[in-house]
């Protein structure tokens, strides 16, 4: 039994939660209660299965798991090595914290939530372990039309309009997706990419140019997703807009346009690719830096809380762009170490956001408004241990991440980086001091004649407080999660072992194949 | 057949993206949709243009692209046009839901500066 699922294992954390979504619209009828149990019950698991793959990541083995049993080559393969094992944990532990903030209510009054949360999870692992673009796309797409429904149900007015962006975005990014693989598969006959890195490197040198637009495309789109400059701008309405569970989990959402392009142009682009080697890397790292200014300057300027958040995501975002595009041993694992502290400090954010905007009464999580706040010491403690951690000050993991960085920059750009993302950290830092200042310092007391606001729950602090300790406990166990995301990103580079998985695994029923 | 075939896409992209950039939500799906068709053709186009052969392999018969059509690329445009459908019924939704909530079928309806 034990052996069976260790062989299965990298299907698993798509399968849980799609076998969980299907159930759990069966069993709506039967109330919330039976929905939260399940969803519990579907966590548990997909926890346990993310953690035994990561162990089984960690010795370095790339697993090739066949779909259909065809040939790698010829089929659909999920491949499951240090990177992806580490995004589906970081996803795994996000939606555990936006679960529970959810059920702390919330799920009650938007149709189908648990549902559409457990297609969703499903979509992003999917995501992270696919390894045929084509099946990128489709994982895409499914995580995608699962985040509509999150977003957008049960909302109105302003939401639908932000939801109207967001989505004809995303299609069109979905659309340019298609035609750069239809280009692909016609220029080299292979959706796998795995397959699609080896038979770059022997193309026809004809034929480079169209490969060349179609990878361009190809990075337009996955910039798209993660919201590099000058496609971030759908982002900022969409996610302030979002519910705080939803906006939560959104948080690892810009990561996989970050982490689909680290994984494309290491693999297909990368060393083994010929004359195509890198060629658009150089547009990254000034894209990055100023997708970094213009995010501070949003954060700066943002109305309010939720906005504010949103533009720290693009920012963490921006952060990872120039450390995967230094394109080093060093500076990819400091990524790596950013990625994962990003997505949980950005999560707690909008969930404290939420939390003080729902304290606020009438003011809400306006900035230009001086209002009344109840319950400011705990919301006030979650909110400064945040902000210390997402803009870099110590000794929180944001610290580290940014410390890794700046240090393993390479000398001849050290001049730029460091200058831009010190600046934009100076502007974080004012931001989130005077959003500080304006909600919890200027906040009067509330007024006699209006009802008091209920309490936070318990279950709203608990979700807050475990993606904050989740940060922490990635500053105290800082040694060996480096160590991890060092020998992943020295995996990532170097794509000869990827390539060989694909082509030594063979199909265990079927005959070998022509 | 390979003009008539680049002359289709070219037009139906040409006029998608047109239509995409328009300020109201109907033109902005009608795009949507007329770029949906464009990148169906240019997938189906992937897997070359023959008139005649199977999809299939068929016994005595070397499996090579002289003997067959591609079935991979067909295999594709289907499973995007199930995708491009499912996605223009959600953007009508949210489109009809947006003009009556907001009061108008401009993109930016209800926001600043708008009626």
């Amino acid at each position: 039994m034990i052996e069976t699922i260790g062989t299965h294992l990298p299907v698993l954390p798509v399968l849980l939660p799609l076998l969980a979504g299907a159930l759990l619209l069966l069993l709506e009828r039967h109330g919330i209660g039976v929905q939260r149990a399940l969803s519990t019950v579907a966590m548990v698991a997909l926890l346990a299965t993310s953690a035994a793959l990561l162990r089984a990541a960690d010795d370095g083995t790339v697993t090739m798991y066949l779909l259909g049993d065809w040939p790698a080559r010829l089929g659909i393969a999920l491949v499951a090595d240090r990177t992806s094992a580490l995004l589906v944990l970081t996803t795994t532990l996000l939606a555990i914290a936006s679960l529970l903030y959810a059920c702390a209510g919330w799920d009650r009054r938007a149709l189908h939530f648990h549902a559409l949360f457990q297609l969703q999870l499903a979509g992003l692992n999917g995501a992270f372990l696919t390894g045929d673009l084509f099946n990128l796309f489709v994982f895409f797409e499914v995580m995608l039309i699962a985040s509509y429904g999150l977003l957008l149900s049960g909302g109105r007015g302003p939401r639908m309009r932000a939801g109207l962006h967001y989505v004809v975005f995303n299609i069109t990014a979905s659309t340019l997706f298609l035609i750069a693989l239809g280009l692909l598969y016609g220029m080299l006959g292979s959706l796998n990419m795995a397959e699609l890195a080896f038979r770059i490197g022997q193309a026809d040198p004809a034929n480079l140019p169209l490969i060349r637009a179609a990878s361009g495309i190809l990075l337009v789109v996955f910039c798209a997703k993660a919201a590099l400059v000058p496609l971030y701008l759908w982002l900022p309405n969409a996610y302030s807009r979002a519910p705080a569970a939803v906006a939560a989990l959104f948080a690892v959402m810009t990561k996989v346009g970050v982490y689909t392009v680290l994984r494309v142009y290491t693999l297909v682009f990368g060393s083994e690719a010929g004359e195509l080697a890198g060629w658009a890397w150089t547009w990254l790292l000034p894209a990055g830096l100023l997708t970094l200014v213009l995010a501070s300057l949003g954060a700066l300027a943002s109305k309010s809380l939720r906005m504010l958040v949103a533009f720290l995501v693009i920012a963490s975002a921006a952060t990872l762009f120039i450390a995967v595009s230094l394109d080093t041993v060093e500076t990819v694992s400091a990524g790596l170490y950013y990625l994962v502290h990003s997505t949980f400090v950005a999560g707690a954010l909008f969930l404290v956001a939420d939390l003080v905007r729902r304290q606020r009464g009438v003011a809400g999580d306006n900035l230009d408004v001086a209002g009344p706040l109840r319950h400011s010491a705990l919301l006030g403690a979650l909110f400064a241990v945040a902000a210390v951690s997402t803009s870099g000050m110590p000794p929180l993991s944001g610290f580290l991440g940014k410390v890794l960085l700046l240090e393993a920059v390479p000398a001849t750009n050290v001049a730029w980086v460091w200058s831009i993302v010190l600046v934009t950290s100076l502007l974080t830092v004012v931001a989130l001091a005077r959003t500080a200042s304006q909600v919890f310092w200027r906040a009067r007391p509330w007024p006699e004649t209006a009802s008091s606001p209920a309490p936070p729950q318990p279950a709203q602090v608990a979700a807050a407080i475990l993606l904050l300790g989740y940060g922490i406990a990635m500053t105290l166990f800082g040694g060996p999660i480096m160590r991890y995301t060092g020998d992943a990103a020295a995996q990532l580079l170097a794509p000869a072992d990827y390539i060989n998985a694909a082509h030594g695994t063979a199909p265990q029923l079927r005959e070998p194949s022509p | 057949m390979e003009f008539a075939l680049a002359s289709i896409i070219g037009v139906l992209t040409a006029a998608g993206i047109y239509l995409l950039l328009r300020s109201r939500s109907f033109d902005v799906i009608l795009g949507l949709t007329l770029l949906s068709y464009a990148t169906n053709l240019l997938i189906f186009s992937a897997g070359r243009l023959a008139i005649g052969k199977p999809p299939v392999l068929v016994d005595g018969m070397a499996p090579t692209l002289a003997n067959h059509t591609d079935p991979l690329p067909q295999a594709l445009v289907l499973t995007a046009i199930v995708i491009a459908f499912a996605m223009t019924a959600v953007t009508i939704v949210i489109a009809v839901r947006s003009r009556s909530d907001n009061g108008s079928d401009h993109v930016d309806a209800g926001g600043e500066g708008m009626p």
